[in-house]
């Protein structure tokens, strides 16, 4: 197994030795800011394991991750709803589309302030803040892959009689799924973002309200604490979308393949 | 129905035989996304009055447009203006520059590119908005706090998008390159950038919007000058109809950024076929 040492080792290697570089280089610092690594680790579990029912994990990290799940499904229904319908009519995409890429445009944390003042500081507003800025790549991105559909197979399906669900289903969805899942990745990272944002701006809960208490009130190993429970979040929704997205496209990534070996 | 069906292969030249159109019409895609902005405008003044909406709620688009047009008159406006647009700038520049260096170092040496591809995997998708507490430590509301999170941001959209592209390149041509005897520096002038350069400049497209989000975030959470905070100031002073003309200048921004950035992109790859349009 010579080879698979290998390359577990350069996948492992430079992780490695970048923590223990970070480890090395911090044990003993007596910076305020930058506390030792050793330090972090200790009081990790004590800040978000501990406390059973009252651990920040459930009591933070879970509420960020439900309205990050609220309002990306949501945006996700109504991107690709709406996505559907307006690709599928080329006079509604033309009425449409540059009133769209004027929202696109809209840098979404901008519109946080306003959602603050119509939806109070809620649940309501953090998850408005999600939809609103996760739904145009959504949306814009399934247009685009409604407008690709291959004209032969749309032949073939009209000539076979497949119409109504049938045809959203099996012919305009799948075509346009390779699109649709390149728009929910660029939404997901914004959301992300958007989830930290909504709670910076005003919250009692959540993640990125905690991180913010805990650099105010100069918690500094805490509030490292926080920063890699996000990093780690981050990786991990972005690991399981890639899972997700290589079980749903599977067939689309053997196509590719096979057209590329030919 | 008499009028001769259109027969395939038989160019029909379609102005000049229609009934009543201009002979140089208007594109119908123009007319009717003109329609629809303006059918927007529309909805966006009257639907508040016809719903008696408060005003702090949705004002209607002509008093967003006054209440903007005294702005732009305020020197404040310009310098919020100016610093935005600075911070993006150089966050962006940064990081498009640190983001192909890197990127075609990394992709062009095999053994660097396993090492690092999962620490990359690792440090790409960690929001930068984590950075945030720690910028605020360290640099307070500088100009540098804002950079932090602009420059983390975006370096990565460029970095992965330079190594798609390094990864693509042709090992035929590196070959006859290579036989031909360039050099290391010139095979990176003459076979790795033009194939890499389509794929950098999507990484810089995205890393343009990327950043005038993050800078806008700064601006508002951390309070760095600029729109963000503007937004910030007249919301909590009471001037929505203020607040919403500002939401709409950045999304001006973002459009003259998304449609600049397309068209240098266009100019710049002119000799791509992806952009040059085969004629058969």
């Amino acid at each position: 197994m010579p080879r698979a040492v290998t390359r577990a080792g350069q996948i492992l290697a430079l992780p490695v030795a970048l923590v223990a570089l970070w480890w090395w280089a911090s044990d003993g610092s007596t910076s305020i800011y930058y506390p030792p690594l050793r330090r972090i680790v200790d009081i990790f579990p004590d800040t978000w394991l501990a406390g059973g029912t009252d651990a920040r994990l459930l009591t933070d990290v879970v509420p960020s991750l439900v309205r990050l799940a609220v309002g990306y499904g949501l945006a996700a229904g109504v991107g690709i709803g709406a996505g559907l319908l307006i690709g599928s009519y080329r006079a509604l995409r033309e009425l449409t589309e540059p009133v769209l890429e004027v929202f696109r445009a809209i840098p979404p944390p901008a519109t946080v302030p306003l959602l603050v003042v119509l939806a109070g500081i809620d649940n309501l507003m953090k998850i408005l803040v999600i939809l609103f800025g996760c739904v145009w790549p959504v949306l814009l991105n399934t247009v685009e892959g409604v407008r690709a559909v291959d004209p032969v197979q749309a032949d073939v399906c009209r000539s076979y009689g497949v119409t109504g669900t049938a045809r959203i289903r099996h012919l305009v969805l799948r075509s346009a799924s390779p699109q649709i899942m390149t728009g929910m990745r660029q939404s997901l990272s914004v959301g992300i973002i958007l989830m930290v944002i909504s709670e910076l701006v005003a919250a009692s809960d959540g993640i990125g309200f905690t991180v913010v208490q805990f650099q105010r009130t100069f918690a500094i190993p805490e509030m490292w604490t926080g920063i890699i429970v996000l990093g780690l979040l981050g990786t991990g929704l972005s690991l399981l979308f890639q899972l997700a997205e290589n079980r749903l496209l599977g067939w689309y990534h053997g196509l590719r393949r096979a057209h590329r070996h030919e | 129905m008499s009028a001769p069906a259109a027969v395939p292969g038989a160019a029909v030249p379609r102005t000049g035989g229609g009934r009543t159109g201009p002979p140089a019409a208007v594109p119908r895609s123009v007319v009717l996304g003109l329609t629809g902005l303006a059918g927007f405008a529309a909805v966006q003044e009257v639907a508040p009055r016809l719903l008696h909406l408060p005003a702090d709620v949705l004002p209607p688009l002509s008093s967003i447009l006054a209440a903007l047009a005294t702005e732009v008159r305020t020197a404040a406006f310009w310098s919020a203006v100016e610093a935005t647009l600075l911070q993006w700038a150089l966050g962006l520049g940064l990081a498009v520059v640190a983001g192909v260096g890197a990127g075609v170092v990394i992709g062009s040496n095999r053994v660097l590119r396993r090492m690092t591809a999962s620490t990359i995997e690792f440090l790409r998708p960690i929001p930068s908005v984590a950075l945030i507490p720690l910028a605020v430590l360290q640099f307070g509301t500088e100009l540098r706090s804002a950079l932090l999170l602009i420059v983390y941001a975006s370096f990565w959209q460029v970095l992965v998008q330079t190594l798609y592209g390094v990864a693509d390149v042709d090992p035929i041509a590196e070959q006859t390159a290579r036989s031909y005897g360039l050099g290391r520096w010139a095979r990176v002038r003459y076979v790795l950038w033009p194939t890499a350069q389509p794929y950098v400049a999507t990484g810089v497209r995205l890393a343009a919007s990327v950043a005038l989000i993050l800078a806008i975030t700064a601006e508002l959470i951390i309070g760095s000058p600029g729109l963000g905070q503007e937004i910030n100031s007249a919301q909590s002073g009471g001037a929505t109809a203020l607040a919403y003309g500002l939401i709409m200048v950045t999304g001006i921004f973002g459009l003259v950024i998304n449609v600049g950035v397309r068209a240098v992109e266009r100019r710049m790859l002119r000799w791509h076929v992806s952009v040059r349009g085969e004629t058969v």
